[in-house]
């Protein structure tokens, strides 16, 4: 090939880089293994992680343990799906197809019309929506209760840096729920949007959403709610109570928890062209071809995004989590309506179930807020005289990871722990749990 | 069909209905696991006493199917997809290596799958120890002095390095002042974007018709005191590397700015440039590109920051350290950009990098290098003897790194033939379609093929006599090109619902709210 090509050597191909800045050194790098070596060695390092089969874990916060049926994975495997990129629809329709069945089925769950392919996650997703509104108000000021999760609070201030201003409301200490007097005196024409949360973040419904929705378009405001989708087979979707962008996390949706590392933000909006002008990430539309009987996918308005306008779009888009989508989308099908009602069902009396059962230990308060909760709940340890990071300790000395330890992230909420409850956990489960928190707390 | 349409290869097709036409009520594909009924007794009925306003009036509208229809549906749109594995993809700007299999296998592991980000780090001390060894490998690689491997995508990398820069000049006292970024229009498209959604100005330079890259003096007049850094891609989708780069780096270091070089694609470049070296305070690299872990149909992907000393304080937190003993996650860093996503960033693309840079080894690495530039200067030999294609810029670089990119102007000029349709005629021959050129066409008709290392020289051999039959076509029978494709899994699609509100139609429910209305 060097002789085709008329050179003698390999070196004189990158004749482009000067010579004087080449790296002429040795790499502190280990030399080449064979698939057999790496994998021992991975394998081995691996063996030290301890997994929720090997102990019994409440953690959620943002990821959830969820059951991923085989077909999910067996999809997602599918080397097509794994190792295609930026085919257009003619090499790549299934692509495109499941793309659109992802957005369609999104779009039925929150109750929207419009809904884009996902990228990052909930926290990035959920800092571009804001971004789409102080774009599309030309104003300021975004806010957010004071119960939002502090991982993407941080996300969200970092997006919004020297571009939006972020004000958080407080909420009612009785029952959690964002305090509207709060959010009356804090909204104004300054105001971009209102983002909020459901369940938030401590795991309780907030039902002022219709009030809340018709302060912020008083105000010229727009409305963005944030979810986890499966507490939608039973809770009604934010496009029923007035949300202009709804946005969330899909991990549930069918992908392991991969120590947060297979996360996929969501995103749907109401079918108006101010909104889906301003959407980062891609869109798939349904199309016709010019052969009866054939569907055909597009993007839509290309122009908008960075990929055409680069600095002129303001905002940035690329590789997303497209294969997350596609699973999402079989998740989605293998449950279908009833399927979703359950799950949902299951979750929150499995959730019930612990709740019920953790308040009768005493000295222990759960859930703090007089509200109804979903999957997570949070336990204040104040009465114990222990901190939650003691009570962890004692948990983990019997296998089990115990809650979310959140009494840096909420001072005012003493020392406390979001635990989590879903379909995973059978009664034996959870009845552990109580047994090792009795022990624990003594 | 015509035989001159024929090229031997036709695509699967199965006019594969959307899903919500397959199935019929009642069918589903998933047990819920049961409530135990001492559960249900203890509980009673918690539906009931949700907030009424609060309760889902119906299910969502999913379709419902059995498992085996849903495998099956699944199956047939992946058999209608075009990946590395499928055969000859050579997709420019996309680096689309193979991905060995074993990496993938290692990804899929319990043993990551089923840990919990929040768990305590005695817990997931394997993760945490690939994750540690993974930042001081890229480290070495680019002679950055630390990394994060928190954001998600190239265009997430360098929103993520114009946050930094950012807070680096505020923590000065300049950020209001210094509020423009200078980039380059033949960077990838983020190295605008990324800054402009960071809140920046972005001023973009043009490469002189000579060289393929920026004047120094175009440079000089662009930076003044409100030059708060360059963030530019080398070497560039052209295949050319910016050899003034050094000089650049000087120049805003001299102006108080900083320089962050886009090395999504560092395939020309492992083992023989190390950006940091040259001066470069960013950098970032794409794990999905370089380090061979799969495009997954447009992610998740992986991208990896690297920066010097001095900006580490302003990393995305956290960062892993090890403290002689055990890993651990570091939060402590006052001076943080804060999060740019939620948790630690892709992890399970992190396995696969990790496990690749392992089995590649230091000599494999600058192997790689080598035999996808040898591969793609093989492939710029052949294409140009194909009649109508030509290489700008072609005397002041012949030899091209990792890919070029090549222009189908004198084609159109002749035919009428276009790149769009070259691209399309190129799918009847059953390859993947190839990179045009991000906006704007800076060459006109532009076609960027990117052969990496992973394929052969007999398929580099195919791709230039697929092109060679196409522009023979192209000068014979014009209309063939121009209404292909013509043996792909559809024929051409109405590009207008792209566009048009009425038409667009985002979900199954808004095409049938359209639809029903259009007929009333």
């Amino acid at each position: 090939m060097l002789q085709e090509i008329g050179v003698k050597s390999a070196e004189e191909l990158f004749a482009d880089i000067p010579e004087k800045i080449r790296f002429r050194g040795k790499l502190n790098l280990p030399s080449s293994s064979s698939e057999y070596e790496v994998r021992r060695h991975i394998e081995e390092l691996l063996s030290r992680n301890k997994t929720s089969n090997e102990l019994l874990s409440f953690l959620g916060a943002g990821c959830w343990p969820h059951f991923v049926p085989a077909v999910c994975d067996e999809i997602n495997s599918r080397s097509e799906f794994l190792t295609a990129y930026a085919g257009d629809v003619y090499t790549d329709l299934g692509r495109f197809q499941s793309f659109f069945e992802f957005q369609s089925m999104i779009g039925e769950l929150v109750a929207m019309d419009v809904a884009s392919l996902s990228w990052y996650d909930w926290g990035t997703v959920a800092a571009d929506a804001v971004r789409m509104a102080l774009m599309i108000t030309g104003r300021r000021e975004v806010l957010v209760p004071r119960t939002i999760s502090p991982e993407r609070l941080s996300i969200l201030q970092t997006y919004c840096e020297g571009q939006g201003d972020v004000k958080l409301i407080d909420y009612v200490t009785e029952t959690g729920q964002l305090n509207l007097e709060d959010l009356r005196a804090k909204i104004s024409s300054k105001t971009a949007a209102v983002y909020m949360e459901n369940p938030t973040y401590l795991g309780f419904i907030e039902t002022a959403g219709d009030e809340i929705s018709q302060m912020t378009h008083k105000n010229g405001a727009l409305f963005i709610v944030g979810v986890e989708p499966l507490s939608l087979g039973i809770l009604t979707p934010p496009g029923d109570y007035g949300a202009d962008i709804v946005c969330g996390e899909g991990q549930p949706l069918g992908m392991h928890m991969s120590y947060g590392g297979a996360t996929l933000g969501f995103l749907a909006c109401k079918d108006e062209k101010p909104l889906v002008s301003a959407v980062p990430h891609r869109l798939v539309t349904l199309t016709k071809t010019q052969r009866e009987g054939e569907w055909g996918f597009a993007y839509v308005m290309p122009e908008r995004t960075m990929f055409a306008a680069r600095d002129k779009a303001k905002s940035f888009t690329g590789t997303g989590t497209a294969l997350w989508a596609i699973t999402a989308a079989v998740y989605m099908s293998l449950l279908g309506p009833q399927g979703m009602q359950e799950l949902a069902q299951t979750i929150i009396e499995k959730s019930h179930y612990a709740i019920q059962r953790i308040s009768k230990i005493n000295g222990l308060k759960v859930p703090m807020f007089n509200s109804s909760h979903f999957e997570e709940f949070t336990v204040n340890f104040d009465a114990t005289g222990k901190s939650v990071q003691e009570i962890n300790k004692n948990l983990l000395d019997s296998g089990i990871i115990g809650g979310k330890d959140i009494s840096r992230e909420f001072p005012e909420l003493g020392n406390a722990a979001l635990f989590c409850v879903t379909e995973v956990h059978t009664k034996a489960d959870i009845d552990r749990l109580v047994d090792s928190l009795k022990e624990a707390v003594q | 069909m015509t035989v001159e349409k024929m090229t031997g290869y036709h695509a699967v097709s199965w006019r594969e209905p959307i899903i919500y036409q397959l199935g019929g009520a009642g069918r589903r594909g998933f047990r819920v696991p049961p409530v135990e009924e001492e559960i249900k007794a203890s509980v009673g009925d918690v539906l009931s006493r949700l907030p009424e306003k609060m309760r889902r009036r119906n299910p969502p509208n999913f379709p419902e199917l059995s498992e085996p229809e849903v495998v099956r549906h699944f199956i047939r749109l992946s058999q209608e997809t075009y990946g590395v594995d499928s055969g000859i993809h050579i997709h420019g700007t996309c680096t689309m290596k193979y991905s060995p299999k074993m990496n993938d296998a290692i990804a899929r592991s319990p043993k990551l799958g089923d840990t919990h980000p929040l768990q305590d780090a005695e817990t997931v001390q394997g993760t945490l120890a690939i994750m540690y060894q993974l930042q001081k490998w890229l480290c070495e690689l680019s002679g950055m002095d630390e990394f994060s491997l928190q954001p998600r995508g190239g265009a997430h990398a360098v929103f993520t390095n114009a946050r930094i820069i950012r807070a680096y000049h505020k923590l000065k006292g300049q950020s209001e002042q210094r509020n423009e970024i200078i980039t380059t229009v033949l960077s990838h498209p983020c190295n605008g974007g990324s800054p402009a959604a960071a809140g920046f100005k972005v001023i973009t330079l043009y490469p002189d018709e000579e060289t393929g890259y920026p004047d120094i003096e175009a440079l000089k007049a662009a930076v003044s005191k409100r030059t708060a850094g360059l963030m530019m891609t080398d070497p560039y989708d052209t295949g050319v590397f910016d050899r003034n780069i050094e000089e650049y780096i000087k120049i805003i270091h001299e102006a108080g700015g900083l320089v962050a070089i886009d090395q999504a694609n560092a395939n020309s470049i492992l083992a023989r440039l190390r950006i940091g070296d040259v001066g470069a305070d960013l950098c970032h690299f794409n794990l999905h590109k370089s380090f061979s872990t799969p495009h997954a149909s447009t992610g998740p992907g992986s991208a990896a920051i690297g920066v010097k000393q001095e900006l580490t304080k302003f990393l995305p937190v956290p960062i892993v350290q090890f403290d002689g003993k055990k890993y651990y996650l570091d939060y402590d860093r006052p001076d943080t950009i804060g999060k740019v996503g939620e948790f630690y960033g892709v992890v399970p693309n992190m396995l696969r990098a990790y496990a690749w840079i392992l089995s590649m080894g230091a000599e494999g690495l600058r192997e790689a290098s080598e035999v996808a530039v040898i591969n793609n200067n093989y492939l710029i030999k052949k294409l140009l003897e194909v009649r109508g294609v030509t290489l700008p810029w072609y005397k002041a670089h012949p030899f091209r790194l990792q890919e070029a990119r090549f222009s189908l102007q004198k084609m159109k000029e002749e035919t009428g033939v276009g790149v769009e349709d070259v691209n399309h005629r190129i799918v009847d021959y059953g390859l993947q379609d190839m990179e045009t050129s991000h906006e704007p066409w800076i060459i006109p008709e532009p076609l960027t093929p990117e052969p990496p290392e992973t394929v052969t020289k007999e398929d580099l051999d195919g791709i230039a006599q697929v092109m060679d039959d196409i522009s023979r076509e192209a000068y014979s029978d014009p209309e063939l090109v121009k209404t292909a494709p013509h043996n792909a899994v559809i024929s051409k699609i109405d590009k207008s619902p792209a566009s048009d509100p009425t038409k667009w139609a985002m979900t199954w429910r808004a095409y049938i709210k359209k639809n029903r209305s259009e007929r009333q």
